[in-house]
């Protein structure tokens, strides 16, 4: 109890701040709309109709879910080490990995208030209906998927505690992302050897399991699919965090790279 | 002589040391990975959305491209003064300003172009999509254009920077209003009367159909008109960007808001 208190009281606290922020709460919602706009552009130039036109739509409006959680994420650590408070994170007693999840998840959530501009915007500016056939599943898909891209987010978030720049890490895996996890495009359509890194990023899941509810398909075993690679960065963020954390205070480097 | 000095060589030290993208750290995954990532994105999206012309996106996407340093490297040059708290030493300082921001914006044209080169060659060597070689001196040419057109537009930006402390929000918003009106990835003959409208008013729309033009065959000479019309709005952004320079620095000096922006 105590730690879904702490998750969900510092997620809140995470999302109120970054709402209040023009580069975490604007530009999340501004950026991916800019993509979303040229995309719906495309497909109507494209002569794209029904379930083909649904597809995109979905696609590009999850685009910002993880377009809000890329570069922010990858420098999420770099910012607490500039306002001072990476020190009182790792003091913590809390597991650290466990203090990130709440931190990503608040980007992954302003993330799904872009989903839902985005969706709007292709119903007002573009015409195009979106007739979700199992709502349920479509709204439990976007749950596990903002979840899941959390997940990825603290992931990357521990990776980068040691790299100055990192915000350019994170910019550069925004698009390859969109890309390999299927967002737009089929993962069948890329080439074979990109496929293996597509099954094991949890967007690929979610997306395809939102995509699957939309068209009346059962999302469920591609939401499985998630959970359970969300889970296993989990896992892995907590080895390599205190790891992390083990080197830092050994070479007391907390505060210097 | 102090001004052609202010030029040459301030305008360079101020790109070195205000533009910290030049650390290999950021410039490889911004200015190498990212047009190349673009690209693959949209060609792959436009084959998906049954537009199977990747020359089209390859061109757009390698283009555009060029803005990125031409805007943020010329937001910095006020954003990141700011930052390192030497904006009301520069203010201060008794330089003519025309040189002073102009010298500014030479290395910011040099990286903008060099990116875009970097990203139509390899791009083109990756999608194996064919451009003759005979038409890359054009190509070059109308990339310059692009770099100059869209340094104006920069140096616009540079000059809001005295009013708004976000300018790496506000370089992100036009780069993206950019990516959707200036032809990049739908031809801007296909978009809505009210959006081309808009886009013959942007740097690189003209200056991506010119490279349209020239990769499909085009003389020099057939495109020299739409080249000057994209330096023309560079030259005339550039022009608001000196004007608004001199009021808000007025401004800024009346009001003693130079760091409160």
């Amino acid at each position: 109890m105590r730690t879904l208190r702490l998750v969900g009281v510092a997620w809140w606290l995470q999302l109120k701040m970054r709402s209040r922020s023009a580069f975490d709460g604007l530009l999340s919602l501004l950026y991916p709309g800019f993509f979303a706009t040229t995309i719906f552009m495309m497909f109507k130039q494209g002569d794209a109709a029904g379930p083909a036109l649904l597809s995109a739509a979905v696609g590009s409006s999850a685009m910002g879910i993880w377009s809000a959680v890329s570069t922010t994420a990858a420098f999420a650590l770099q910012m607490e080490r500039r306002q001072g408070t990476l020190e009182l994170l790792v003091l913590a007693p809390q597991p650290f990995a466990l203090l990130l999840v709440p931190l990503t998840l608040s980007m992954a959530t302003i993330g799904a208030y872009s989903m839902i501009a985005t969706l709007l915007w292709g119903r007002l500016a573009f015409g195009i209906h979106l007739t979700i056939a199992d709502p349920l599943g479509f709204l439990v898909a976007v749950v596990v998927t903002v979840f899941a891209i959390g997940m990825l987010g603290m992931l990357i978030a521990i990776s980068s505690i040691r790299y100055r720049f990192a915000w350019a890490l994170g910019s550069a895996i925004e698009m390859p992302v969109w890309l390999i996890c299927g967002f737009l495009v089929a993962v069948s359509d890329l080439p074979a050897w990109v496929r293996p890194l597509s099954a094991v990023l949890s967007p690929t899941w979610g997306v395809a399991a939102m995509r699957a509810a939309a068209n009346g398909q059962s999302p469920w075993a591609d939401l499985g699919w998630c959970v359970l690679t969300a889970a296993s960065y989990g896992l892995v963020a907590m080895f390599v965090s205190r790891w992390m954390v083990h080197s830092a205070r050994a070479h007391a480097t907390l505060a210097l790279s | 002589m102090n001004s052609l000095r202010i030029f040459f060589i301030g305008g360079l030290t101020s790109y070195r040391a205000l533009f910290h993208w030049l650390s290999p750290w950021i410039l490889v995954p911004t200015f190498l990975l990212t047009p190349l990532f673009q690209i693959f994105l949209f060609v792959y999206i436009g084959r998906t959305a049954g537009i199977s012309d990747d020359r089209f996106f390859l061109i757009g996407n390698a283009v555009v491209n060029a803005a990125v340093p031409c805007l943020f490297a010329m937001g910095n040059t006020i954003g990141g003064e700011r930052n390192t708290g030497t904006l009301p030493l520069l203010i201060a300082s008794p330089a003519k300003r025309v040189p002073l921001f102009l010298g500014r914006a030479l290395p910011v044209i040099v990286n903008g172009f060099l990116v875009a080169v970097f990203a139509l060659i390899t791009g083109s060597l990756l999608l194996r999509v064919d451009i003759p070689p005979a038409t890359w001196g054009g190509i070059a040419v109308a990339i310059a254009a692009c770099s100059i057109s869209c340094t104006g537009l920069g140096l616009l930006g540079a000059a809001v920077a005295l009013r708004v402390r976000e300018t790496a929000v506000m370089s992100n918003i036009v780069l993206g209003i950019l990516i959707v009106f200036a032809g990049v990835n739908v031809p801007v003959g296909a978009m809505p009367g009210w959006m081309q409208v808009v886009a013959g008013w942007l740097p690189m729309t003209h200056g991506i159909r010119a490279t349209h033009d020239l990769a499909a065959g085009a003389a020099l000479t057939d495109v020299a008109g739409t080249l000057l019309a994209e330096l023309g709005l560079g030259a005339l952004y550039a022009g608001l960007g000196l004007a608004l320079l001199r009021w808000f620095e007025y401004e800024s000096r009346a009001r003693a808001t130079l760091d409160t922006a």
